[in-house]
């Protein structure tokens, strides 16, 4: 008898270590795997591939005799199986810092490939695989490393975004605990493709769990991907520091404020250097499409949005968890298909794709397919695809302040729209659930969202009108 | 004890080393001092200014040290679809626990979640929260 349970942070922080003890001191042995994905069932005990969950501590001893309820093949499980898991294929599944269960399900494939192609065979592939940047532009992947590998210099960077501030999501996170050897591989192939021989992975410092990992993988796995060579370098609690150009002002050591652009950093980033930054979920992404082949990934999606993503399904859900499919799944199927509707079970009133920086999308817009360019045409965004459900008792005017609070609190202070913006827009608000002077307040609202969309310099200035206006566009009737 | 000054030894040959060695004096000292800020300055050939800034830039960072134990709560959007502004009042009623807000520990599904240190906590609700708060 296998009795696998997670240590990822989600099952740890509901009590899988207490479990994984208790069996431990039944006398049976226990493997800490990585997570499956199912945060609903956590701590999920897996014995032989039958799943048990949420397991306390005092189910152990029925669990061990056979006299649990038990949920079935995990496997079979329908949040499982009509997933599309490209990046995480090996959730739930191996020990995440086991280089023999690394190597047994397919690992370092993709940077054997890398290296027998070479260089600018590499980068085509991911220019086939119509791979986008995972961590909210979706810019090009493919684009992006053929400016790197094209522009001279002494010295070119790999740098690895995983400076996942957004709430609701959680994918980065769970690759870097439950598959870090992924992440690293995906780093040298791009560091291969570009002619870099340094990678950092610039990882928060909200996320310890994750730090450990990457650290301890990076040290498992230094032979196999030398010459190249990877860093953790530890955020300090900044969520401005995810975007790429503040993030490389704080790897350099400064105050993790936003540059202009141009210059990109592609041809001037860390330390002036050409510099790929890539979200976790890209160079996660990479691994696979060097195994099987650009068209193999372009052969999932819809429309310019290719492959599959790994939405992260949170907030008031029954069903909650990691969910990768292909694009063009429509927003209505996974709030209520796959994530069963709220855990309160009180009508949902809305879901806030994309983090604090995208807009709140009510039940009437849930035919919205999942695509890049759908949701940019709905006035919403994707962003780092966490959807966040809410159900009927959240107050509207309440998130609008909070988005205007959290865009103050978080404001590097650079440019005056974001800075000074945000602190009015909360003072404003205030008025509005104050029912002080309110439509002449919301014209007021209105006019400063303009001014911070079009006159920030990053997109935390830019995008906080998206939850403000969209929540005052969709529901009225909480302002005032 | 570890000093400052062997903590600036343990980074002398990294790239951009001030985030790493403020994480450091943070750790092992629970603040970063005037006093540290200077010979940090000293060492990489930076203005007490320029280190003042990154300092002051940053959350993690405290200038002074905090004498009570430390909550973070997580007070973003989907730990407050999930009810965590009802807890707020019960770290309102003591002062015993410094519980300050955090944006998001990425446990997203199964909020309100908090951390103490690095030890991580989910599923909470009024009664959970007190009792981890006595504990500490």
């Amino acid at each position: 008898m296998t009795v696998r349970i997670s240590d990822d942070a989600v099952a740890i922080a509901c009590g899988a270590d207490a479990v994984a003890a208790a069996f431990i001191a039944a006398g049976v042995a226990v493997e800490r795997v990585s997570s499956w994905g199912m945060h609903w069932l956590e701590p999920l005990v897996d014995i032989d591939g039958i799943g048990y969950g949420p397991v306390s501590v005092d189910q152990v001893a029925d669990i061990i005799n056979g006299n649990a309820l038990s949920l079935g093949r995990i496997e079979d499980h329908p949040f499982i199986a009509n997933q599309t898991r490209l990046t995480f294929a090996r959730a739930g599944k191996t020990r995440p810092l086991s280089l023999d269960d690394y190597y047994a399900s397919d690992g370092w494939l993709g940077l054997a490939r890398a290296r027998e192609m070479g260089a600018q065979a590499t980068i085509d592939t991911v220019m086939t695989s119509g791979l986008r940047g995972r961590g909210g532009a979706g810019f090009p992947a493919g684009i992006k490393w053929q400016t790197v590998a094209r522009a001279s210099g002494d010295q070119k960077y790999i740098v690895c975004n995983a400076d996942e501030g957004d709430s609701a999501t959680f994918a980065d996170r769970m690759v870097m605990e439950g598959d870090p050897f992924m992440l690293i591989e995906g780093m040298a192939i791009a560091g291969l493709a570009v002619g870099a021989d340094k990678g950092y992975v610039y990882i928060r410092s909200e996320y310890p769990h994750a730090i450990a990992k990457m650290e301890a993988a990076i040290k498992l796995s230094a032979h196999l991907v030398a010459p190249f060579v990877v860093e953790v370098r530890v955020g300090a609690g900044a969520y401005i520091c995810g975007e790429e150009t503040s993030l490389l002002n704080s790897l350099e050591g400064k105050r993790g404020e936003v540059r202009a652009k141009p210059p990109l950093p592609a041809l001037e980033g860390l330390f002036g250097k050409p510099t790929i930054v890539n979200n976790v979920l890209t160079l996660a992404a990479i691994p696979w499409v060097l195994q099987h082949g650009g068209e193999a990934y372009a052969a999932f999606g819809a429309g310019r949005s290719r492959g599959t993503m790994p939405i992260q399904i949170a907030g008031n859900v029954k069903h909650g968890g990691l969910y990768e499919v292909a694009f063009g799944i429509t927003l209505g199927e996974l709030v209520h298909d796959i994530g069963g509707g709220t855990a309160s079970g009180r009508p949902v009133r809305c879901v806030q794709v994309g983090g604090p920086l995208g807009a709140y999308i009510p039940p009437a817009q849930f035919h919205l397919p999942f695509d890049y360019e759908a949701f940019a045409a709905a006035d919403a965004l994707i962003g780092h695809a966490g959807v966040n459900i809410f159900d009927d008792t959240v107050d509207m005017a309440q998130m609008a302040r909070f988005a205007m609070e959290f865009c103050a609190v978080e404001s590097c202070g650079k440019c005056t729209p974001c800075r000074l913006g945000s602190t009015r827009g909360v003072e404003t608000m205030d008025q509005i659930i104050a029912g002080k002077n309110v439509d002449a307040n919301l014209a007021l609202i209105a006019d400063l969202s303009e001014t911070m969309k079009f006159g920030s310099l990053c997109a935390l200035g830019g995008f906080t009108p998206y939850p403000v206006m969209s929540a005052i566009k969709h529901f009225p009737e909480d302002f005032g | 004890m570890t000093s400052v000054a062997d903590i600036l030894a343990g980074h002398k040959d990294k790239e951009g080393p001030l985030l790493p060695i403020l994480h450091d004096v943070q750790k092992v000292f629970g603040h970063v001092s005037e006093e540290a800020m200077r010979e940090i300055a000293h060492a990489l050939n930076l203005t007490r200014a320029e280190v003042y800034g990154v300092v002051s830039f940053y959350h993690d960072f405290r200038k002074e040290a905090e004498p009570r134990p430390v909550l973070k709560l997580c007070r973003a959007e989907a730990c407050k679809a999930r009810g965590v502004e009802a807890l707020v009042p019960i770290a309102d009623n003591q002062s015993r626990i410094k519980v300050e807000a955090i944006y998001c520990l990425g446990l997203c599904a199964v909020g309100p979640s908090a951390m103490v240190g690095e030890k991580v906590y989910a599923r909470l609700d009024g009664a959970k929260f007190k009792t981890l708060l006595e504990a500490m």
